[in-house]
């Protein structure tokens, strides 16, 4: 019966719940990292940094995301061993700091430009002006689009799939091909898992955003 | 270098074969999300409310999970109950159904965001609620989520290439069915990267001009 | 001139939420009348006359249009719509469409005209208001005062039985007001029905057969124009006149004008 089938794989799925989850941390961190980084070359960077960002960011957001998930693990495993949900990981990470790098780009942009001038006014120098006054409100701007770009990626841990990780939807596949005439259920299920670690991550993100609220401070 | 330029050069043929898969693929699926994608927004904006529920069920339920995962279902999980379409055909309609979701909320948002008094004006001129909708709200409903749905497209074009997965021989399909063979994965890749970004660049190039000219600020 | 009213209002009631904004008024509107509305803000007079062409839903009370009751349940309210014409304060021209298409769309969509004929009647009626030479222009190239001039024609071009204008100088900066009451003292003189919602005092003086003065949703004096605006039988209306007097005379007088 398709109750008992989904029961007894329930475990199967959950550890391909768990691995999505672990390639979504994963790739947001990185993601993360290089974005803010292109984001504030884009920002604030001298021409040839600015350049180089940009270049980067166009190249990672026009291919799409299998190609450079194949990309990566097939050109990277020529001289090193790595595995698929390393590959993955920076892969998907990288094409998410693009991405991420434009949410950071908005929100700096978002910030009024009476704030710098008040902290340079005050005798800060750049560096301590945007690391202390403009940062810190382009980060709460970004948060609501960031939390978008955060789900949207958790749904695209699927791709993993692809090059061999073996998330959520590759778990599925192997019950499907184990137990016949069972198709429709199990992808139904594992759909069911998409939507419920969309709604945890949802939850979660909103408490984050809660707990960095400014009261009086209006944004999206 | 050369050598992979030979090599690309020698798969360029059907690869580009491929290509014209993929532009298939994206010019029906953008259709289908359009039509749909308008349907499902006046139902959440003016429908009844069980129709408004079944459209934000709708549109929830395809945005909260991913493109492959409805693709699989549709391909592999519809025989089940008697419905078999070809990897082509399953291919368009997964990709139209899950874009019709986000163009739905990218109407919904421009519905709402024209002013209550253009649609006063068409009903006192003695306009129907259809006639109103159709000739006044949503000509410039259009227009502002313009933006926004010129992105979307952009972005089922690049999603085209998650059809390999259920054996569509499209641009990706063809580049990994010449990766098996020549077992120059890396090379075919790169090349497929490439013409994946000659493609976006010039939709985006001509999408920026449509914005240019036709998208409303308001 | 037929015996029947045009139209005929009776005892209509309005609220939003807990809040009466109109209450029970009553009046009738015999065609080729001019009927000014005139009172404080906040009155109900832009709500009253929103309710005569059924943009709002009332909750208590009738509206005549001729034989045909407005607000009957199932009332044909697009037809009786397309029979009379209504101004808004903020002109609301179709953004997205030619002066043109502003003035065609509903003769082609409601009244089923060849685009032929409606492009016949769009160049007519907009020459009447003094503005066909902006057929092809799009509204956000126009002036509040030529927009709401193309206004008034989009709402003549469907030929109706009579005309509510909404405050329709009230958005417009003082050059244009003339502008426009100027193409609606050729309506009066043409013999139109109208219903007026200004705060245009000496206007509404000059052209009104009858007025409606309104304070809190009620009519608190209705009559000539003579009456009201120099022998008002209430004292509200006394004090309202005096207020609008004063201002203009530059009194700085204990009542502020109210406008």
């Amino acid at each position: 019966m398709i109750y008992q089938t989904l029961w007894n794989n329930l475990p199967y799925l959950a550890e391909g719940a768990a691995m999505t989850v672990a390639l979504a941390v994963a790739l947001l961190v990185i993601g993360l990292a290089v974005g803010t980084a292109l984001g504030l070359s884009q920002s604030y960077g001298a021409w040839p940094l600015r350049w180089g960002a940009t270049l980067i960011e166009r190249l990672f957001r026009a291919i799409p995301a299998v190609v450079l998930l194949f990309l990566f693990y097939y050109g990277i495993s020529g001289f090193y061993d790595i595995s698929s949900f390393a590959a993955a990981a920076l892969a998907l990470g990288l094409r998410s700091a693009a991405y991420q790098s434009q949410i950071f780009r908005g929100a700096i942009a978002s910030v009024p430009s009476g704030q710098m001038a008040a902290a340079r006014a005050t005798g800060l120098t750049r560096r301590q002006a945007i690391t202390a006054v403009v940062l810190p409100q382009a980060l709460r701007q970004a948060i609501g689009p960031w939390t978008n770009e955060a789900l949207s990626e958790l749904k695209d841990t699927s791709l993993a799939y692809t090059i061999g990780v073996v998330e959520l939807m590759r778990q599925a596949d192997y019950i499907v091909s184990a137990n016949y005439g069972h198709t429709l259920a199990v992808y139904g299920a594992a759909a069911v898992m998409y939507l419920l670690l969309s709604l945890a991550a949802t939850w979660l993100l909103h408490r984050a955003d809660a707990q960095l609220r400014v009261p009086g401070f209006a944004h999206s | 270098m050369s050598d992979w330029l030979a090599f690309a050069l020698d798969n360029l043929p059907a690869l580009l074969h491929g290509t014209i898969y993929t532009v298939e693929i994206w010019v029906v699926a953008m259709v289908v999300g359009f039509i749909t994608g308008w349907v499902l927004a006046v139902l959440r904006v003016y429908g009844a409310t069980p129709l408004r529920w079944l459209a934000i069920g709708y549109i929830e339920l395809i945005r909260g999970t991913p493109l492959l995962v409805q693709m699989f279902i549709i391909y592999l999980g519809l025989p089940q109950v008697g419905i078999v379409f070809s990897p082509l055909v399953a291919a368009m309609i997964a990709i139209g159904i899950n874009t019709s979701a986000y163009q739905a909320e990218y109407f919904r948002g421009g519905i709402r965001a024209v002013r209550a008094g253009q649609t006063a004006a068409a009903r006192a001129l003695g306009l129907s609620r259809f006639q109103t909708i159709r000739y006044v709200v949503v000509p410039q409903a259009f227009r502002i989520a313009l933006p926004q749905w010129a992105n979307e497209v952009v972005l089922e074009l690049k999603y085209t290439s998650v059809a390999f997965a259920i054996s569509v021989p499209e641009l990706m399909g063809e580049a990994k069915m010449i990766g098996a063979s020549s077992f120059r994965y890396f090379d075919v890749f790169l090349v497929a990267a490439l013409i994946y970004l000659v493609l976006v660049t010039v939709v985006t190039v001509v999408l920026d001009w449509v914005e240019r000219r036709y998208a409303l600020r308001h | 001139m037929s015996d029947q009213p045009l139209m005929r209002v009776s005892g209509l009631h309005k609220r939003f939420g807990d809040k009466t904004v109109v209450r029970d008024v009553s009046f009738t509107l015999a065609r080729g009348e001019v009927k000014g509305i005139i009172g404080p803000s906040g009155a109900g007079k832009s709500t009253l006359i929103r309710c005569l062409n059924g943009l709002e839903p009332i909750e208590a009370g009738q509206v005549w249009l001729e034989d045909t009751e407005l607000t009957a349940r199932g009332a044909d309210l697009d037809t009786l719509r397309s029979r009379i014409g209504f101004v808004f304060q903020d002109f609301n021209l179709f953004t997205h469409l030619t002066v043109r298409r502003n003035v065609t769309l509903a003769l082609i969509k409601v009244k089923k005209l060849s685009r032929h004929d409606a492009d016949h009647i769009a160049e007519r009626e907009l020459a009447r208001v003094g503005m066909a030479d902006k057929l092809e222009a799009y509204p956000a190239e126009l002036s509040g005062g030529q927009q709401q001039r193309v206004s008034i024609a989009r709402a003549l071009a469907m030929e109706p039985e009579l005309m509510l204008f909404d405050e329709p100088t009230s958005a417009l900066d003082p050059q244009s007001v003339g502008s426009v009451l100027r193409v609606m003292r050729q309506l009066v003189a043409e013999g139109m029905t109208m219903i007026i919602v200004s705060h245009e005092m000496a206007f509404i003086e000059a052209v009104a057969d009858d007025v409606l003065f309104m304070v809190d949703g009620a009519i608190v004096e209705e009559g000539s124009a003579q009456q009201i605006f120099h022998q008002p039988q209430q004292d509200a209306t006394a004090r309202f006149i005096d207020g609008i007097a004063a201002a203009l005379i530059g009194d700085g007088g204990d009542e502020p004008a109210s406008r």
